[in-house]
């Protein structure tokens, strides 16, 4: 499944950039250099970023502007950071959060 | 500690516009905005504004964008990104939070425009994932460039909500409706038309019952909406991947409440929202307010109220004379006066002008 829009009436086609991986709850997806981490999970139909608290309810993107904090993920082992507004770097370590979440990863 | 003439809190299209106004009159300005990239909410903007030519009428808002990103360079502006705002104290000290340190900055004049932001509808799972703000939808698709869903409901049919539904189809989406709790269509009729002749239903007089899913949405109730009600065995039951919410917007005021500034409840402009002079100054001396914070509008008045507080800030600076900034200033005035026309308008002109008379002190 791919949901990005490669072509687009006003905005053209998309741009060639350098692809670079990163890997979700260890599952490695291609990304593209600069977007955000947000980007990558919902091109691929990931809509789940975190669990809440007491009810682990899940959670994704509510405001897409960094501002609601309701799609936080544990990134490279810190957790609580925002995925929309965080771009993705080659390498990058993302796990879904629990909670509060935990320093250093894993759930 | 940091000093500088002028602070402007946000880099969006009424922080811009009041930044470049301020400093071709000679003042030194900064602006300070948490963004990667300055410009706001306009470079999601894909569709071309109206009004008069003098508004930009026919332009694209990215195209509005990068002119005021240009301007701001060519002005010689100073640009803080990655940079939030965290607190307005006593003595036009800003505090902000740059490279994960707080710094203080003194200045002698701050301008706050730090916008809007989207209105919640709360209802039984809302909060599955698939459930988002029409501007996150926006955002995702149009900087972003990935879909949210491929069926999407729209909940609220103002101008947000119709233009961001055009944009998802723009973007390959299906748009399986808009539902509209008023009994007719909120938005302005070019943008309406255009949702309509793609064959997109509005359901009217109707409201969002209950989002169904378990990890996501997968199906919306919706049901007719009547004297505060949902009228029984009215339900329908629509399947969606996506529901957006596109119910208003309302000022983004804690920087200003912690200011100090005085605020009133102005229903027509969005709610609680620091009163401001004529002047676009505020009842803290020296502390100026432009664009959504000011009431929410849209972006072509947050752009020519951001210029009339970049105005009249360096007028108060003395870097110019009065006879220049009040000839100025009325030519603004009169393209917001303009602007605040038409049955859409004229409420934000009464609410605007209630605001001035209002007075801040």
């Amino acid at each position: 499944m791919d949901m990005r829009v490669q072509h687009h009436p006003i905005l053209g086609d998309a741009e060639p950039v350098r692809m670079v991986k990163i890997t979700v709850d260890g599952v490695e997806y291609e990304a593209r250099e600069g977007e955000v981490i947000a980007a990558v999970l919902m091109a691929n139909g990931i809509k789940t970023h975190r669990h809440t608290t007491y009810k682990h309810e899940p959670r994704g993107i509510y405001c897409g502007i960094g501002q609601c904090t309701d799609c936080v993920m544990t990134v490279n082992g810190q957790p609580n950071v925002r995925t929309c507004i965080t771009p993705v770097e080659d390498g990058m370590v993302v796990e879904t959060q629990d909670g509060f979440g935990k320093r250093g990863g894993t759930k | 500690m940091t000093k500088r003439e002028v602070v402007v809190v946000g880099g969006g299209p009424a922080g811009l516009a009041a930044a470049i106004e301020a400093a071709r009159l000679g003042a030194k300005v900064l602006v300070i905005d948490e963004n990667k990239r300055p410009g706001g909410q306009l470079f999601k903007q894909i569709h071309k504004f109206f009004g008069s030519r003098a508004h930009n009428a026919g332009i694209r808002g990215i195209d509005i964008g990068k002119q005021l990103l240009k301007d701001t360079e060519e002005a010689g502006v100073e640009v803080w990104l990655d940079s939030a705002v965290v607190g307005v104290f006593s003595d036009n000290r800003v505090a902000v939070l740059r490279n994960q340190v707080t710094e203080i900055v003194q200045a002698e004049k701050i301008l706050l425009c730090t916008g809007g932001s989207e209105n919640a509808l709360r209802f039984p799972g809302w909060t599955l994932p698939g459930v988002m703000g029409a501007g996150a939808a926006q955002t995702m698709i149009n900087v972003n460039r990935v879909l949210p869903g491929k069926r999407i409901l729209m909940v609220g049919s103002g101008n947000v909500g119709v233009i961001v539904a055009y944009q998802l189809m723009q973007a390959g989406a299906q748009v399986v409706g808009i539902v509209e709790g008023m009994p007719k269509i909120g938005a302005y009729g070019v943008h309406a038309a255009k949702v309509r002749r793609a064959g997109v239903p509005f359901f009217l007089g109707h409201t969002i019952v209950q989002a169904i899913g378990d990890d996501r949405v997968r199906q919306a109730i919706i049901g007719e909406f009547k004297d505060g009600q949902i009228v029984p065995n009215s339900e329908k039951i629509v399947d969606v991947d996506v529901i957006c919410m596109a119910v208003g917007l309302r000022p983004l005021t804690e920087l200003a409440w912690m200011a100090g500034v005085k605020h009133d409840f102005i229903p027509e402009l969005g709610g609680w929202m620091p009163l401001h002079d004529e002047n676009m100054e505020s009842s803290v001396k020296g502390i100026y307010v432009a664009g959504d914070i000011a009431g929410v509008e849209e972006a072509n008045t947050a752009m020519d109220e951001g210029r009339l507080a970049g105005v009249a800030i360096a007028q108060s600076l003395g870097c110019t004379s009065d006879e220049v900034a009040e000839a100025k200033k009325a030519e603004i005035r009169d393209r917001l006066t303009a602007l605040r026309q038409g049955p859409f308008g004229e409420r934000r002109l009464a609410a605007k002008q209630r605001i001035v008379e209002k007075g801040v002190n």
